[in-house]
């Protein structure tokens, strides 16, 4: 009996790991960023070109910063919670148009029903991306009054993840 | 019915489409390899620090031989970067700042990565141990000599099938 036991024992750790390395999601890989302060950049706006977005006009503010583009396929998943979540009115979302073109970005805004952002940066060569690690949008980031980034969501936004995690954490830090 | 008939029409439109989009390959392809820097020198670091950066979006690649469009312009900033004059080093940090350890293709030693680098050795080194406690076992079992009773039973459970030198020695 005794000489079963080892060779049950490694099966069963070997299932424990399994178990939990099958549900763990490899697209999710943590962000470095979160807890630093946000990169700072100074990019034009998308409607307005003359007018330009910088994080450090936001100082003093709890808002959201979501990376998307015209050609992203789930941001279309997304766009919905995003104008649920922009009519609460729980934070300013505003927008890094990804490595898209102008005119594709603002049509995509008016044909998937309305602009949930405050104004979109238009990042058009992807620079800014890159210094916020963006590998797939869309992103999302939750910046803090002082322009810390506390919170980095991958993929698409959805009901469930604003409601569990979004909303609890921008109350956190708007009271704070 | 104009559906099978669209339903064809769009078939055609795609299979042409696929063809176009096959035979134009290679010059798109060809046209894209062309490395922004005409120096070969400068271009061959680039490779190297590419080499040695994971692909996020196809992860089990690194960026110098990923086609993804992230990798083209990690590259690409690689390249800027290192013309600017910066090492090869501060490039790499400078990606592991905003990317995290998991851009390194080689994952770095330290304390979250020890079961990674060590365990495989922990699990050799556990191995060697059983088997060695296996083989003394067996063989302080083969050096013990038989008791008078068990030499007995022995000799009587060989003895019927003993005609022949059947191998066994008392």
């Amino acid at each position: 009996m005794r000489r079963f036991l080892l060779p049950l024992g490694i099966f069963a750790v070997l299932v424990g790991f399994l178990a939990v390395g099958l549900r763990l999601n490899p697209r999710e890989v943590p962000s470095p960023l979160v807890g630093k302060p946000a990169p700072a950049f100074r990019l034009a706006q998308l409607h307005e070109p003359d007018r330009t977005l910088a994080p450090e006009d936001l100082r003093g503010r709890v808002w959201l910063l979501n990376v998307w583009a015209s050609w992203c396929v789930s941001c279309r998943q997304e766009h919905p919670v995003l104008l649920d979540l922009a009519r609460s009115g729980a934070a300013p979302i505003y927008g890094l148009n990804y490595k898209d073109n102008r005119q594709a970005g603002r049509e995509w805004l008016v044909q998937h029903g309305g602009d949930p952002y405050v104004s979109s940066a238009y990042d058009q060569d992807g620079r800014v991306a890159i210094d916020y690690g963006v590998y797939g949008v869309p992103e999302t980031f939750v910046v803090d009054k002082n322009g810390v980034i506390r919170h980095k969501h991958i993929g698409p936004l959805t009901a469930e993840a604003v409601r569990d995690r979004i909303l609890p954490l921008l109350k956190e830090l708007n009271g704070a | 019915m104009p559906r099978p008939l669209a339903a064809t029409l769009r078939a055609a439109a795609l299979a042409a489409a696929a063809l176009t989009a096959f035979l134009l390959a290679p010059a798109i392809r060809a046209a894209e390899a062309v490395p922004a820097a005409a120096d070969p020198a400068l271009e061959a670091r680039v490779m190297r620090v590419a080499e040695e950066l994971r692909c996020l979006v196809c992860q089990n690649q690194n960026i110098a031989d990923s086609n993804a469009d992230l990798a083209r312009d990690l590259k690409n900033q690689v390249r800027e970067m290192l013309g600017r004059g910066m090492t090869e080093r501060q490039v790499i940090d400078f990606m592991v700042q905003r990317y995290g350890d998991f851009v390194l293709y080689r994952p770095p030693v330290k304390e979250t990565t020890w079961l990674l680098w060590f365990g495989p050795f922990l699990l050799f080194a556990g191995g060697l141990l059983v088997l060695f406690r296996k083989l003394r076992a067996r063989q302080r079992a083969l050096a013990t000599p038989l008791s008078a009773p068990e030499r007995l039973a022995a000799s009587s459970l060989l003895a019927p099938a003993g005609s022949e030198d059947g191998g066994a020695r008392p």
